[in-house]
């Protein structure tokens, strides 16, 4: 079960560290992977230790035209058509809503929401074609539960989940499936620096008494993008911890 | 018939699944041949890998009819 062997995937944000522990998995299961992110040195360093069926595409998905490029890019360099697609970039700016600049709301709404449909538009023209596909949307817990400071993101994220259950209904019919991956809190450089009392707060609210590591989240993801998963479209799968039950 | 309009109707039969009788010059697609929205773009998609045209969102969008998809692609092979 769950082979992906013969498939092509391409992951954005894979030089994060959720991005990067997709991409391993995906490539585990036997995906040839097209790694894209901002950090070119992470993507060679990831490419490098994944070894065969690993390609590099950089990318600025600030950039409109960079975004709608990446999906035409990635077939290039792989020598094959998408047949997965995740959308896992994304970037916070958090502020305050009173204090929040124009330019943190609209940085994150083009990154985190706007991109992801550029790529998702890009990949389902060849995904039609085909008659298959799999996108998988990677939002966040704070877009179903809101978080302070967080505005932009949380309105990007609830975002990528409306659009991605418009989309799933657009393109059902041809055996194409869109679904969300929604994180909770992982175990990442920016968690690692909280401080020990806010840790804890946050450890007693999440029922399995731990944080995320990124591979419970790439597990999800090779679920959604294996044939197995190909009655499962428009849904979001909750990976908390337990933290916010749906 | 000309061969551009030929094979605009075979397209059509294939994609739509209707009978060739049914594929007259006239015939809309989403309303006398049952395409869905969907269809039409993929019909779109269609004719521009048979004949090797661009067709573009805006040009797209008025090709509703069997006729109208011959006489953009018989211009664009024309230019």
């Amino acid at each position: 079960m769950f082979s992906l062997e013969g498939k092509t995937a391409l992951v954005t944000g894979a030089s994060g560290g959720i991005g990067a522990a997709v991409a391993r998995a995906l490539h585990e299961r036997g995906a040839a992977v097209v790694l894209s992110g901002t950090r070119e040195e992470a993507l060679r360093a990831l490419a490098a230790a994944l070894g065969e069926r690993a390609f590099i595409c950089a990318a600025n998905l600030s950039d409109a035209g960079e975004a709608d490029a990446l999906v035409g890019r990635a077939e290039a360099v792989a020598g094959a058509p998408l047949d997965i697609l995740v959308n896992n970039a994304g970037l916070t700016r958090d502020n305050l809503a009173i204090r929040m600049k124009d330019a943190e709301w609209s940085q994150v709404l083009t990154v985190d929401l706007e991109s992801p449909f550029r790529l998702c538009r890009a990949a389902l023209k060849g995904m039609l074609r085909r008659r298959a596909g799999r996108i998988v949307n990677i939002a966040s817990i704070v877009g179903t539960t809101g978080n302070p400071g967080q505005a932009n993101y949380c309105a990007a994220k609830a975002g990528m989940t409306g659009m991605s259950k418009a989309l799933a209904q657009e393109v059902g019919s041809r055996g194409i499936t869109v679904n969300v991956v929604a994180p909770g809190f992982v175990e990442t450089p920016m968690t690692d620096a909280l401080p020990d009392v806010q840790r804890e707060k946050l450890l007693g609210a999440i029922p399995l008494g731990r944080m995320g590591r990124p591979e419970d989240i790439a597990a999800a993801v090779v679920y959604l993008a294996s044939d197995e998963a190909g009655w499962v479209t428009g849904s979001t799968v909750h990976v908390n911890g337990g933290m916010a039950m749906n | 018939m000309s061969e551009i309009a030929d094979k605009v109707k075979k397209i059509v039969v294939e994609h739509l699944g209707v009978d060739e009788s049914k594929v007259t010059p006239d015939a809309s697609f989403i309303d006398d041949l049952g395409a869905d929205s969907l269809d039409t773009v993929e019909l779109v998609m269609a004719f521009e890998e048979a004949f090797s045209v661009e067709i573009p969102e805006d040009a797209a969008e008025k090709i509703t009819t069997v006729k109208d998809a011959i006489d953009y692609i018989e211009k664009q092979k024309a230019a």
